[in-house]
């Protein structure tokens, strides 16, 4: 699959095979309602790692990310970051049923500033400055001092191309500026593990490739990511292992020649299918 | 028209009502900001995650919402002693019937407002890191005030009119002043058009403030 904007694969920075896991997922289950969208996943991400996962859409490959860093409350399971579980069991809703664990807000904050995210939708703040967006987290979470963020916020909106454009309110730019401001919010944080929830998915076509721009030079960096993406090709180049979800489980899982390029599956030949169907 | 309307009247009676003006403004702002204050607390209330609060919180509301303010006024007056053997002066039974009355109406507002902010806020700014009570502080409330504002203002509007209520407990305020002033000199034409200019006058600046914020903050996001 030609790709303009990857045309070498990035060398794989660490994954050495030792490299303890940041975050781990066992037996992880979530639950909307009477839907089952993620039927008991296993994972673990280490220093590093860049992983795609792709799937199609209803997949739960969304939930999945949005579970890592709580957007989403599991409705079973545990993550462990560092090793060290996250919430505290309460003991079994009912005989038969997995344990119910809490959450204390400050143990979910914590875990969201080593754990960042962009959102499909940006979720920009409208009131706020590009430059006031990115010093945001900062300010009230790290409770910087406002010249120590500011440098901070400049640096990494520069890094995304948006050194010029810090006065402007997020309304006046387009998508993928945008899309890259919030990439500077997140950055801003300095995350352990960047999360990216279909970055490029709400975005005009001509748009889309400032945004992975910025995504490969974080990957060059040896940042350790997580992206849910429809972008095959940019996946095949991004990652170091490329996750196929369907129907809220690993369906296949492997680097990026193995489930890209060679599926065993059948179920993710299918869904390649899709994808080169109208390709010329 | 033979009327004439009489001028040196309007010269004559003006310190009066004017000292009625002081009033109506002391019962106006302060009530406003406590009705605001109060509103924003019931709002929160209403839509925490306790059942208890979200219960208090409405009773609270509809009780005040579905009753007239006139009751509500006089209620305060004479059931505070019967209740709790504590006589209000007719002022402070006034300010709290009016503050009590905005701050259900303010509730309905500011949540109003915290619900039309689109979830991506809340998720964009929890991604950070923050805490709940600091993603309403900084992300969610400034932009409430800003969608909120003319619904803000017209109950600021409504308040200010409310409080001429007041003048059935003998407060001396604009309207207790003017009704006193035309049964005393068989003039109502000229002294109640006089109040309402008054009153007039006394709103018409906070409207006009509204709307300039409104445009300034327009200019932005």
């Amino acid at each position: 699959m030609p790709d303009p904007i990857l045309p070498v694969s990035i060398p794989s920075v660490s994954p050495v095979p030792a490299a303890p896991p940041i975050l781990q997922v066992s037996g992880l289950h979530k639950w909307f309602g009477p839907l089952h969208v993620l039927q008991g996943i296993d994972f673990s991400v280490a220093a590093g790692e860049r992983v795609a996962i792709i799937g199609g859409s209803g997949s739960g490959k969304s939930t999945f990310l949005r579970c890592l860093n709580f957007m989403e409350m599991p409705t079973a399971g545990r993550i462990a970051l560092d090793g060290t579980p996250l919430g505290r069991a309460v003991g079994k809703a009912a005989p038969g049923k997995p344990d119910e664990v809490r959450y204390p807000e400050s143990e979910l904050c914590r875990v969201r500033e080593r754990v960042g995210m962009v959102f499909q939708q940006f979720n920009l703040f409208p009131h706020m400055t590009v430059l006031e967006n990115a010093m945001e987290g900062l300010v009230t979470v790290k409770r910087m001092k406002k010249a120590e963020a500011r440098e901070r916020a400049l640096r990494e909106l520069d890094k995304v191309g948006l050194g010029g454009k810090t006065d402007v309110y997020p309304g006046r730019l387009s998508g993928g500026q945008q899309q890259r401001v919030a990439i500077a919010r997140a950055l801003a944080m300095e995350p352990e593990i960047l999360l990216f929830d279909e970055p490029t998915s709400s975005l005009d076509p001509e748009l889309v490739g400032e945004v992975l721009r910025v995504i490969r030079q974080l990957a060059e960096e040896g940042r350790t990511m997580l992206l849910v993406t429809h972008e095959l090709g940019f996946a095949y180049h991004f990652a170091t292992k490329v996750i196929f979800l369907a129907d809220g489980v690993f369906h296949e899982v492997g680097t990026p020649d193995e489930v890209l390029k060679h599926p065993r599956q059948e179920r993710t030949r299918a869904f390649l299918e899709r994808f080169t169907e109208f390709s010329f | 028209m033979d009327y004439a309307f009489d001028f040196a009247l309007v010269v004559e009676t003006f310190p009066i009502l004017m000292r009625g003006f002081v009033v109506t403004l002391e019962l106006w702002l302060p009530s406003l900001a406590i009705g605001l204050a109060a509103g924003l607390v019931l709002a929160l209330a209403r839509l925490s995650r306790s059942r208890l609060l979200r219960g208090g919180s409405l009773v609270y509301i509809e009780l005040f919402r579905d009753t007239p303010v006139l009751i509500q006024l006089i209620w305060f007056y004479y059931a505070f002693p019967i209740l709790i053997g504590v006589q209000l002066s007719p002022f402070t039974a006034a300010l709290l019937g009016l503050a009590l009355n905005s701050s259900a109406y303010g509730a309905e507002i500011f949540r109003g407002g915290i619900q039309s902010i689109a979830r991506g806020q809340w998720e964009g700014a929890k991604a950070l890191g923050m805490r709940r009570a600091d993603v309403l502080r900084r992300i969610i409330l400034p932009q409430v005030f800003k969608l909120m504002l003319p619904a803000f203002t017209n109950r600021a509007v409504e308040v200010a009119k409310m409080s001429s209520l007041a003048s059935v407990l003998s407060v001396h305020e604009l309207m207790y002043q003017g009704r006193l002033l035309s049964s005393t000199y068989y003039r109502p034409f000229e002294i109640l058009t006089t109040v309402a200019v008054v009153y007039f006058v006394l709103i018409y600046p906070a409207t006009f403030l509204s709307m300039t914020l409104e445009r300034r903050m327009a200019g932005k996001g």
